[in-house]
This record gives C-alpha cells, sequence and structure tokens, in this order.
C-alpha cells in the first residue's frame, strides 16, 4: 500500500506536468461537449416544401401558415399541380410535397376526417423523412386546434380526429440535444480514459522505464492499480466537468439519482481502462496501441446506441452489443440522465460491467510481466 | 576481500531467441564484495545474460542463483536483493532529480525518513543539491548515469549490476563514476559490471571475457595479461574479439 502511495504521486506528477496532457484533458472535452451537439443534430431544419392546395380555404391557408411557422421548412412555392410540384423532387429543389386534396375544409367540418397526401424526396433520405414526421405532427397539431374550436359546436365528435404525433416522453420538446448530450459524454469519457491508459504503459515500455520499474520488487497488482487510479480520478473529473457543461449549456440535469450514475461511470471506468492496460501491456509501440484502439473505439462506439438505436441492428450486431461496455454506459446515461432510473433499474447494467472491469483488469495483471 | 561467499553462481546459462543463441552456457562465479567486470564486444551477450541475472528474463537453460535465489523460481526476492543500472538510461526524465529518488526509494520499502536522509547523503556526494528540483532530462549524461547508479544502490543491494554505466561520457566522469563504484564495494556490495573501456577492466578485480554467447576467458586483468603475453587488457581484448563472427 505504501508502495501505491509513492507510484501515485508519481503518476499525477508525470500527467500534471506534461501541459499538452493536461490540455487536452481538459479542453477536449470542453470543446467536443459544445461542438458536437450541434454537429451531431438529428434536428432536421430547412426541409424545403412544396404545396399543392386545391382546396384554397381558409383552413388549408391556416395549415399551410402553420406548417411554415414551425420553421422546420421552408416552402418552395405554391404548385397547381402534383405533377407540377413532382417535377422540382425530381430535380432535386424539394424535399416534399405536401397535398391539399380540393373539398379539405369541407369534409373536415362535415365528416370530420379528411386525407391530406404528403410526398417524400428519399434521395435525402433523413431529411425528408424527419420531415414527413414533422409534418405529420404539424398536421396533428393542427388536427388538435380544430377539434378544440369545432367540439365548442357540440355536434362535432369528442375524439381526436388524428394523433399522428409519438409521444416522445422522456424528451417532451423532441430535442435532439437533450437525446445526444449524455451519449456524447460517455464517448468521451470512454475515449479518453481508453487511449491515456493504453498509452501509458507501453510508453513506459518504449522510453525503457519499464525496465528499472521490473527490476524492483514491486507486485503486479499495485503496479495495474498505480496505473488505474490517476486516470479513473481523471476520467471522473472529466465527468463531472461535461455534467456541469450539459447543465450550463444545455440545461440537461440528470433527472435521476446523481450517486446512482456516479457508482456506474466508478465501475464503467474500470472496465475502460482494464481494457486500455491490457491493451497497453499487449503491445510494444505506442503506434501498435493506438491502433487497436482506435479499432476497438470505432466499434464500440458505432455499436453504442449513440448514432443509430440498437433495437434496429441485426441480430448478429445486437449480439456483439452485449460485450460492448459503451453501449450499457450510454444506455445507462440516458436512464439515469433523462428518464430518472434508479440503482435497481440499472443494475443489470451494473452487473454486465462489473464482470467486463474484474474480466479486463485481472487479464491485464496477468498479461503484465514482469519478467520475460 | 571475503573469499568464499558467492552472490552469484551461474551453470551453463542459456538464452535462445529462436534458433539464435544469444547466451551460451555461460558459468561462473562472483564472491561478495567483488568488483566483476564483464566484458565482450557488441552483440556478444552481456546485456542478454545480465537480464537473466537480475530476473527480468527467464533463461531457456541452466541454472543460476542471485544472493542464493533461483533465477527460475525466486525472481521476486532476487529483485529485493539487487539494483540494476539498464544499459539505456532508464530514470523518469520527466520528474526532477529528487522525485526520482523518492520513486525509487519508496518502491523500495524505505521510509520517509531514510528516503530524506538518503536523498540528502547522495544529492551532496553528487554534489546535485543545486539541481535536485530540475527534471532529469535536463542533466548532462554524465550526471544522469551518477544518479542512475546511486539510485540503484539506494536500498543497500547485495549485488549491484550496472550495464555499461559509462558509455559516452568523458573520462574525467567515467574516473568520478569509478570512485563511485569503489566506494559501493567498500561498503561491501558486489559489483557486476559490463564495459567497452580497458581502463575500466583494470580496475576490476576479476573479468570475463564474451564471445559470441560463450566466456572465452575470465581471470583477473593481471593473470590474463601475463596469460596472453601481451602489456595491456585492450591486447587480450583484441585478440580474443578477433575471432568473433557477431558485431555490429
Ligand atoms: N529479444 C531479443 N530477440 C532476439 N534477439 C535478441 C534479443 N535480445 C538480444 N538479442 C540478440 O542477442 C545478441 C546479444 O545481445 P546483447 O544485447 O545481449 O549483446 P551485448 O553484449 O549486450 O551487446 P552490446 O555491447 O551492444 O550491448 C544480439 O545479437 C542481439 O541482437
Ligand atoms: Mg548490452
Amino acid at each position: 500500500m505504501r508502495t501505491l502511495r509513492f507510484l501515485l504521486k508519481k503518476e499525477f506528477r508525470q500527467i500534471f506536468r506534461d501541459k499538452a496532457i493536461v490540455a487536452l484533458i481538459f479542453f477536449m472535452p470542453c470543446i467536443q461537449l459544445i461542438v458536437m451537439p450541434l454537429a451531431a443534430d438529428y434536428e432536421v431544419r430547412n426541409v424545403n416544401l412544396a404545396v399543392v392546395d386545391h382546396d384554397k380555404s381558409p383552413y388549408s391557408q391556416k395549415l399551410i401558415s402553420k406548417v411554415i411557422a414551425s420553421g422546420y421548412f421552408r416552402l418552395q412555392g405554391y404548385n397547381s399541380s402534383f405533377h407540377e410540384a413532382f417535377k422540382l423532387i425530381e430535380s432535386d429543389k424539394t424535399d416534399l410535397i405536401l397535398e391539399i386534396p380540393q373539398g379539405f375544409e369541407r369534409n373536415l367540418i362535415r365528416e370530420d376526417k379528411q386525407r391530406l397526401f404528403v410526398a417524400v424526396n428519399a434521395i435525402n433520405g433523413t431529411k425528408a423523412n424527419l420531415g414527413g414526421s414533422y409534418l405529420s405532427s404539424i398536421i396533428g397539431a393542427f388536427n388538435a386546434d380544430m377539434r378544440m374550436q369545432l367540439v365548442q359546436q357540440p355536434r362535432y365528435s369528442q375524439f381526436p380526429v388524428i394523433d399522428i404525433v409519438a409521444s416522445n416522453w422522456f424528451n417532451p420538446v423532441l430535442n435532439y440535444k437533450v437525446f445526444i448530450v449524455p451519449g456524447i459524454l460517455a464517448i468521451l469519457v470512454t475515449m479518453v480514459g481508453g487511449f491515456l491508459s493504453a498509452l501509458n504503459i507501453v510508453k513506459e515500455k518504449e522510453i525503457g522505464t519499464i525496465e528499472q520499474i521490473n527490476v524492483t520488487p514491486i507486485k503486479k497488482h499495485i503496479f495495474i492499480l498505480g496505473k488505474l487510479i490517476p486516470f479513473w480520478v481523471l476520467a471522473i473529473i472529466i465527468f463531472t466537468i461535461g455534467l456541469i457543461l450539459a447543465r450550463v449549456i444545455y440545461g440537461i440535469a440528470p433527472v435521476g439519482s446523481l450517486l446512482t450514475l456516479y457508482l456506474f461511470i466508478a465501475v464503467y471506468l474500470l472496465t475502460v481502462l482494464g481494457f486500455g492496460l491490457l491493451v497497453s501491456t499487449l503491445c510494444d509501440t505506442q503506434q501498435q496501441a493506438m491502433f487497436i484502439m482506435f479499432f476497438f473505439m470505432m466499434v464500440f462506439i458505432l455499436l453504442g446506441g449513440l448514432f443509430t438505436s440498437i433495437d434496429s441492428m441485426p441480430d448478429w450486431a445486437k449480439f456483439i452489443t452485449r460485450f460492448n461496455p459503451v453501449r450499457y454506459m450510454i444506455e445507462v446515461m440516458r436512464m439515469i440522465i433523462l428518464k430518472g432510473s434508479g440503482l435497481k433499474d440499472v443494475l443489470p447494467h451494473l452487473a454486465a460491467v462489473s464482470a467486463m472491469a474484474v474480466v479486463l483488469n485481472g487479464w491485464a495483471i496477468l498479461n503484465y510481466k514482469k519478467t520475460n | 576481500m571475503a573469499q568464499g561467499e558467492k552472490v552469484i553462481v551461474c551453470d551453463k546459462l542459456t538464452k535462445r531467441f529462436g534458433d539464435f543463441i544469444a547466451t551460451n552456457e555461460i558459468t561462473f562465479e562472483v564472491n561478495k564484495g567483488e568488483i566483476f567486470g564483464f566484458l565482450g564486444a557488441n552483440g556478444a551477450g552481456k546485456t542478454t545474460a545480465m537480464r537473466m541475472l537480475c530476473g527480468l528474463s527467464t533463461p531457456s537453460s541452466g541454472k543460476a542463483s542471485i544472493a542464493g535465489f533461483d533465477v527460475y523460481t525466486q525472481t521476486e526476492q532476487i529483485k529485493r536483493n539487487i539494483g540494476y543500472m539498464s544499459q539505456k538510461f532508464s530514470l523518469y526524465e520527466n520528474l526532477t532529480v529528487k522525485e526520482n529518488i523518492e520513486f525509487f526509494g519508496g518502491i523500495y520499502g524505505l521510509t520517509d525518513q531514510q528516503i530524506e536522509t538518503k536523498t540528502e547523503e547522495l544529492l551532496n556526494r553528487l554534489g546535485l543539491k543545486s539541481e535536485a528540483k530540475k527534471l532529469v532530462g535536463s542533466l548532462p549524461l554524465g550526471w544522469k548515469q551518477k544518479l542512475s547508479f546511486s539510485v540503484a544502490i539506494l536500498h543497500e543491494p547485495k549485488i549491484v549490476f550496472l550495464d555499461e554505466p559509462t558509455g559516452g561520457v568523458d573520462p574525467v566522469t567515467r574516473r568520478q563514476f569509478w570512485d563511485l563504484i569503489y566506494e559501493a564495494a567498500e561498503r561491501g556490495i558486489t559489483i557486476f559490471v559490463t564495459t567497452h573501456y580497458m581502463d575500466e577492466a583494470e580496475y576490476c578485480n576479476r573479468i570475463s571475457i564474451m564471445v559470441d554467447g560463450r566466456i572465452e576467458v575470465l581471470d583477473s586483468p593481471t593473470n590474463l595479461k601475463r596469460s596472453f603475453g601481451v602489456s595491456s587488457m585492450d591486447e587480450v581484448f583484441y585478440q580474443l574479439a578477433r575471432s568473433a563472427k557477431r558485431g555490429d
């Protein structure tokens, strides 16, 4: 234990002496957390919209102005026929066509039911699809409004006509930043912790200082602990900075318990750092370690459920994600921060990362050889 | 010199890297308190042999015991009883002189009190007092090596292994370095040292000369010169090394 004290002292001294590393450790998260959510924004604006209004009634006018007022759409113009509008889609000038049939107003009032036609340009799939669903929600809202006005006249139905709006329970305003920020924070601590730990032991191998350590009677697990703890502390600090930034910039405060969140992070970081240290013991050069970490980080992040939902992955990919610590981290971040899940809800996740932490760190200790 | 007690006993110790035999059945003994010179041309296998003796590398075959401990099974006990200064400078360049001393002292289990007095002594002895708070990386090579040696014997080991401790430094600094070696030897620390400088070979009690992984001769410098019928160690070395096939 006394040995550990000296190891930690040395490690912290070295980390904080390297100004570039300190800057990287603290500024990178800040900048990424500020820039990334803006760039990795699923919210689609400026969807080009062509309108074919056959009805030309006050109601159809109302609907159109409501759509435009939402701010998501850019009106490309009114077209007299669908055919004409479709040409715009063909020449990629518009993403969506909203066709309002003749008798829209009349039918809505009388029959309480009306079909609208929405055509989507599938070339820019994401944009058009999201635009399409925004449009649906707006029309849905429009419907609800109409209903409110109409129910005052009792002969009309009490029920909403259509309700296309999906309920975004834990993210009520459909703000993608709320969704993406906890995920980015998860990936940040993973990257920083993973890379720092992966490069550390191997760096000592490269410059030869490990030889001077290996010739001392130091215990292997103490040595690994001496490498683990400093990066663990560092990652916790970065995570805390990230949480504060999320709060200050995006107004995202964990709904669930901070204690549970930190408990999970604490264990999760052991997994990530254990993995990094294992890589570090397996490699001879920092270059090798870097490549291996890049490979795994890519896989972990792509299969982590940040950018693509795990539910929509093929079965084999879903199976792989079970061994992906990042996946658990992102899930738990969203669960605790957005949903307010408690310890009981994240227990399976905690169990999974704990098991991985034990395996990876045990492996790293075994694989660190003082004699070869 | 206390004859009798053997601190290094080596019997047909061999290290193979694939088909290549880096150290080939070397057999020798080193007495307690001795300054033992371990000579050989580049690539002869000195570092390989020394790493086995330090418990850093497992031998392919043969036997060896260091301070009574087996090189296969008791490497950690060996490590408690030896100091090692590797061929490549391996203190932390981004730590200060003082921090390095503190760190290695701590790792070897010295108490805070011991670390403090040792640091004081060492800085005084090396004349590094004003450099104590400088990063080791900024020191000249000669000072680095003296520091490295002092750190290697901080915990008063029974044996210290020095792998080309004076490589690349000027003659004056080398003399100062050897003064340190003599002081350590006087305190009873056995010195096992490799060198390419034949004047340094003369300072040793006994030397062995390795050629292509084997120990060709082992005796005191005086006896070696006599048996080769030459006047300097240079010539002894030259005659032996000429037959070597390895080297770079
Ligand atoms: N890990 C290794 N794998 C393969 N060959 C090795 C390894 N380590 C050393 N060798 C080879 O073993 C031979 C002896 O190397 P060693 O470093 O022991 O020589 P040396 O006597 O210390 O030389 P020098 O005076 O240059 O330090 C060399 O030919 C070297 O290339
Ligand atoms: Mg060598």
